[in-house]
């Protein structure tokens, strides 16, 4: 009963195009942020559950709004474009290492010419930034292959992007700023003077750059951009012939989806890790990145949420359940438990439901909206 | 002289480790040939049939089982679980994705890939497994003309063996058994395949069939050379950028393929990687094979594509 | 040139014969094109033109080569030899995109729609070349991003409203009727305001209710908006009834060329084709 358009007319295209078209769907996003942005801290703050430790926050809530961040930008990659990408993860190195580069000052000496390029650590924020910037002009330049060969061919091309970058970040020290054991700590993160700390100010931080990447996809997504991806995706030669540019529609959707990549990236590195490796942004994370997208959804920003939530919670749940029935299982079972579920999920969607959580999140409102009747 | 016998031995050794390459890629181009899906899991079922292997191959030296009995019988049971995985694979995955697209298909192998590598480790076990099927001694040669002669590693040798003798019995599989010629028919055209009567299923199954027992051959060289061990599902990856180089569609691009990666990046590592650091060999594969991809896309051996609508 | 305007005949008839309607000058001329898939000649030494404002049919059987010449008059397939010359502007080689950006829109046989989007969705990015505003503007949604996108949304509404297809505007193109699916691609063709559409097979597969309604959405736009037309069509019912003039292909060479009663009356267009199909 609760959930009914009926009376809801729209008058303007405007409204017609709004995100959220229906009045309970923006209620309920309101009450979400609301509860995401007071409500959280503040039951963080009185510790109460089930935010009486730093745990939640630090070990899931944190990660989780990050991951999903990645993963809307892999989305609209592989989702929206449908270029298959095997290399997210050093996108989100190249965000990290730039990121911490610009943190730390550049200093690129050029003795053969007799000169140097030097630029003093810049603050926190337009580290970060840059940092997406450098992983977007990287991507645009592993997306140029993908103006001559399709779909799995490309997945080789990021597959190189992957394992050179891997390479790259681990033996060029310039990059580590020549630390011997190859890990490196992030700058204090102060935004403005004011210093983030505390695991409730590290949560904000990242729910502030979510929530508006978020938006910002999302508007892309349902504008002539979003569009033009999707026609490539869909009927590529089709949509060549009706004037769509391949190499505008495709290098801009690596521009972006890279960009957010790699701002997820320094996040990654400077506000859940604090100190890390190479070895943080390998292959798996890449593989992890994708898995999220299927099973949350290809082609939807809400899915990249329900696939980060979804890939994060899965292990604690195969360590947690046994554990309530009165089976515990060792830690390894359980890394090999999370292999073949999470593999035999994807495979289940693709046959099943290709549009994954987020499908049948909306045929669940779509069920919700007609009840009690059938159609 | 040095110098030139210093580069003949880098080149033998690149050229036998392509071998190695190639032997993965054959699986994949196999399963690309006949069913247009691009196998991530190729890696996973060299994986799976190595733990297969070794592990029973150790039960049953363990009780007493004369080793080359023990051999057999171990190959015997590694080729059925590889039956089992492609029945399962045909049944369960492909058999519903039939007609989805070629990306769904690949997404759906990479799903398979964490499947096999969980169930594999979780039933044979996660550590890893010394095989030593082939000896792994080296034999100096050309001591005559070169100081000290040139090092090969018999286990390549090995290696280059049973390539070529993988090649010559999937040449006589395709080209003069019913099922094999079936099977050249569905690559052409599935629907046209079926209309006279070919059993896709079937077909689909046995692709799967024989591309798990390259893995197995495979296995048995790699297992050899490294131990039975997870990174192999990586150190096979390798065979993305070998298909990439020789052609997706093109059994001698997959041998060629793995010549060139095999011997491009040693040479690459010992000329070029001193300078720059070092473990270039980690990407000189995918970097090169990125370099093809620009130039020739179709790869070296692969058809042009004729594009419709 | 000499502008060559001339009334046109009542002769094709079946309830389209307005006043008004001219035919001028030549729009696109195709000259002397071949074309070879390696040993394969899909299209030899074939020549013809379209006239601004007419309709005009290609026709001829199975494998004739009308799709691939469809092909290289959009620019997906570049000819082995001869040229094109569109609005003046004389061409061998040219990128689709940009044949679309001046002018020339197109459907195509075996529906190529965007199935993942929706009929709104679909006829939207016919628009995408006349959409201006940055990414930036578009990432914010807002101002002149906006009021772009309303713009452009009315078009396609107008276009919706055209095609009698506004109970499905919402729905996702994948799961509609075939019938359904084929006008959706004729609005994303629209959509483009094209000076030249082609239409590839509009009327394959449907009954003849659709076809009846198909034919008059093509002579609607061909009066109202003065597009000129090029279509390929078996059934010969409906290319008789509301083309200009049509030529004809058999094995890639044309052997015909002229009014639809010239063509019908011809001796080797009868044996070529209209022998055998009927």
């Amino acid at each position: 009963m609760l959930y009914r358009e009926a009376g809801q007319f729209k008058t303007s295209y405007a409204a017609d195009m709004a995100i959220f078209p229906i009045r309970q769907d923006r209620i309920a996003l309101i009450i979400l942020l609301l509860f995401a942005f007071i409500g959280i801290p503040l039951l963080a703050h009185f510790q109460l559950w089930p935010l009486g430790s730093d745990y939640m926050l630090r070990a899931i809530l944190i990660p989780f709004l990050i991951l999903a961040l990645a993963a809307i930008g892999v989305n609209i990659l592989v989702g929206y474009c449908g270029q298959i990408s095997l290399g997210s993860g050093a996108f989100m190195a190249i965000g990290a290492y730039s990121a911490y580069k610009f943190g730390t000052g550049v200093h690129i000496p050029l003795e053969f010419i007799g000169t140097e390029i030097k630029i003093a650590p810049l603050p926190v924020l337009p580290s970060i930034l840059l940092g997406g910037l450098m992983s977007a002009i990287v991507g645009i330049l592993f997306g140029m292959p993908s103006l001559r060969i399709k779909g799995l061919y490309l997945a080789v091309a990021t597959l190189a992007a992957q394992f050179f970058f891997d390479w790259v970040f681990l033996r060029v020290k310039w990059f580590t700023n020549y630390a011997p054991s190859g890990s490196v700590n992030a700058p204090e993160l102060s935004f403005f003077g004011y210093l983030v700390h505390s695991p409730i100010e590290r949560y904000l931080l990242c729910l502030i750059f979510v929530t508006l990447f978020a938006l910002i996809a999302k508007n892309l997504v349902r504008g002539n951009i979003g569009r033009q991806w999707m026609a490539i995706r869909d009927m590529d030669i089709a949509a060549e012939l009706m004037g769509i540019r391949p190499l505008y529609a495709k290098l801009s959707a690596f521009a972006v989806s890279s960009f957010i990549v790699g701002v997820a990236g320094a996040l990654w590195a400077f506000v859940y890790l604090g100190s890390w490796e190479p070895l943080a942004f390998s292959i798996d994370r890449s593989l992890q990145l994708l898995f999220m997208v299927i099973i949350g959804g290809l082609g939807s920003i809400l899915g990249s949420f329900l696939g980060a939530a979804f890939i994060l919670i899965l292990p604690i749940l195969l360590d947690q359940v046994p554990h309530a029935l009165g089976v515990p299982i060792s830690v390894e079972t359980v890394s090999l438990l999370v292999f073949i579920v999470t593999g035999a999920l994807i495979c289940y969607l693709l046959i099943v439901e290709p549009h994954g959580f987020a499908r049948l999140w909306s045929i669940a409102k779509e069920k919700l909206r007609l009840w009690p009747f059938p159609y | 002289m040095v110098v030139l016998g210093q580069f003949l031995e880098v080149l033998i050794g690149g050229l036998l480790a392509g071998v190695l390459y190639s032997l993965v890629a054959l699986g994949f181009v196999l399963i690309f040939k006949a069913s247009g899906v691009f196998n991530f899991a190729q890696g996973a079922m060299v994986l799976l049939a190595g733990l297969a292997l070794v592990r029973s191959l150790d039960f049953m030296v363990a009780r007493g089982i004369p080793t080359w009995a023990a051999i057999v019988l171990a190959l015997l049971f590694a080729a059925v679980v590889m039956a089992i995985t492609a029945a399962l694979i045909q049944k369960l995955v492909l058999g519903p994705l039939v007609n989805q697209s070629d990306l769904s298909l690949f997404m759906a192998t990479i799903g398979i890939t964490f499947v096999l590598e969980g169930a594999g480790q979780m039933i044979f076990g996660s550590d890893v497994y010394p095989l030593s099927l082939f000896p792994t001694d080296a034999w100096f040669i050309l001591d005559g003309l070169f100081e000290g002669g040139l090092l090969v590693n018999k286990l390549d040798v090995w290696g280059g063996l049973i390539a070529g003798a993988l090649v010559a019995v999937l040449a006589i599989f395709f080209q003069r058994t019913k099922t094999g010629r079936a099977l050249r028919a569905v690559a052409d055209d599935h629907a046209a395949a079926e209309s006279v009567g070919i059993p896709i299923t079937w077909i689909w199954f046995v692709v799967w069939l024989v591309a798990g027992l390259v893995a197995l051959t495979a296995a048995t060289v790699w297992g050899t050379k490294l131990g039975v061990q997870f990174s192999i599902v990586f150190l096979a990856l390798k065979a993305l950028p070998v298909l990439i180089i020789g052609g997706f569609t093109s059994v001698p691009g997959a041998i060629v393929g793995g010549l060139i990666v095999g011997a491009g990046e040693k040479i690459a590592e010992v000329y070029l990687g001193q300078q720059i650091g070092g473990g270039i060999e980690y990407w000189f594969a995918y970097v090169l094979a990125l370099a093809v991809l620009l130039v020739r896309p179709q790869g070296l051996f692969g058809e042009r594509i004729i594009e419709r609508i | 040139m000499k502008a060559d305007v001339q009334e046109r005949s009542g002769a094709a008839g079946a309830g389209h014969a307005v006043a008004d309607r001219v035919i001028g000058d030549v729009l696109l001329s195709v000259e002397n094109v071949s074309l070879a898939f390696g040993g394969v000649k899909a299209i030899s030494d074939v020549s013809f033109d379209i006239r601004k404002g007419e309709i005009r049919a290609i026709i001829g059987p199975n494998g004739a080569g009308k799709t691939s010449m469809l092909n290289v008059i959009n620019g997906f397939y570049h000819p082995n030899q001869g040229a094109i010359t569109f609005k003046g502007r004389k061409r061998s080689i040219m990128r689709p995109y940009i044949a679309a950006s001046q002018g020339i829109s197109r459907t195509f046989q075996n529906l190529a729609l965007f199935k993942g989007m929706s009929t709104l969705d679909n006829i939207m990015a016919g628009r995408a070349l006349k959409m201006r505003r940055g990414l930036l503007w578009q990432a914010l949604h807002w101002g002149p991003a906006l009021s772009e996108e309303i713009k452009h949304r009315e078009a396609v509404e107008k276009i919706i409203d055209f095609l009698e297809i506004q109970h499905i505007r919402k729905a996702p193109v994948g799961k509609l009727p075939y019938g359904l699916q084929k006008r959706v691609e004729l609005g994303r063709a629209l959509a483009m305001e094209p000076d030249l559409l082609l239409l590839d097979e509009p009327m394959a597969g449907m009954n003849l209710e659709e076809k009846k309604d198909m034919s008059r959405y093509i002579l609607t736009v061909n009066d109202q908006l003065g597009t000129t037309v090029a279509l390929i069509e078996h059934d010969m019912g409906v290319v008789m009834d509301i083309s200009d003039r049509v030529v004809v292909l058999e094995y890639g060479r044309k052997i015909a060329d002229g009014t639809p009663d010239e063509v019908q009356r011809d001796q080797r267009v009868i044996d070529a084709y209209l022998g055998i199909s009927h």
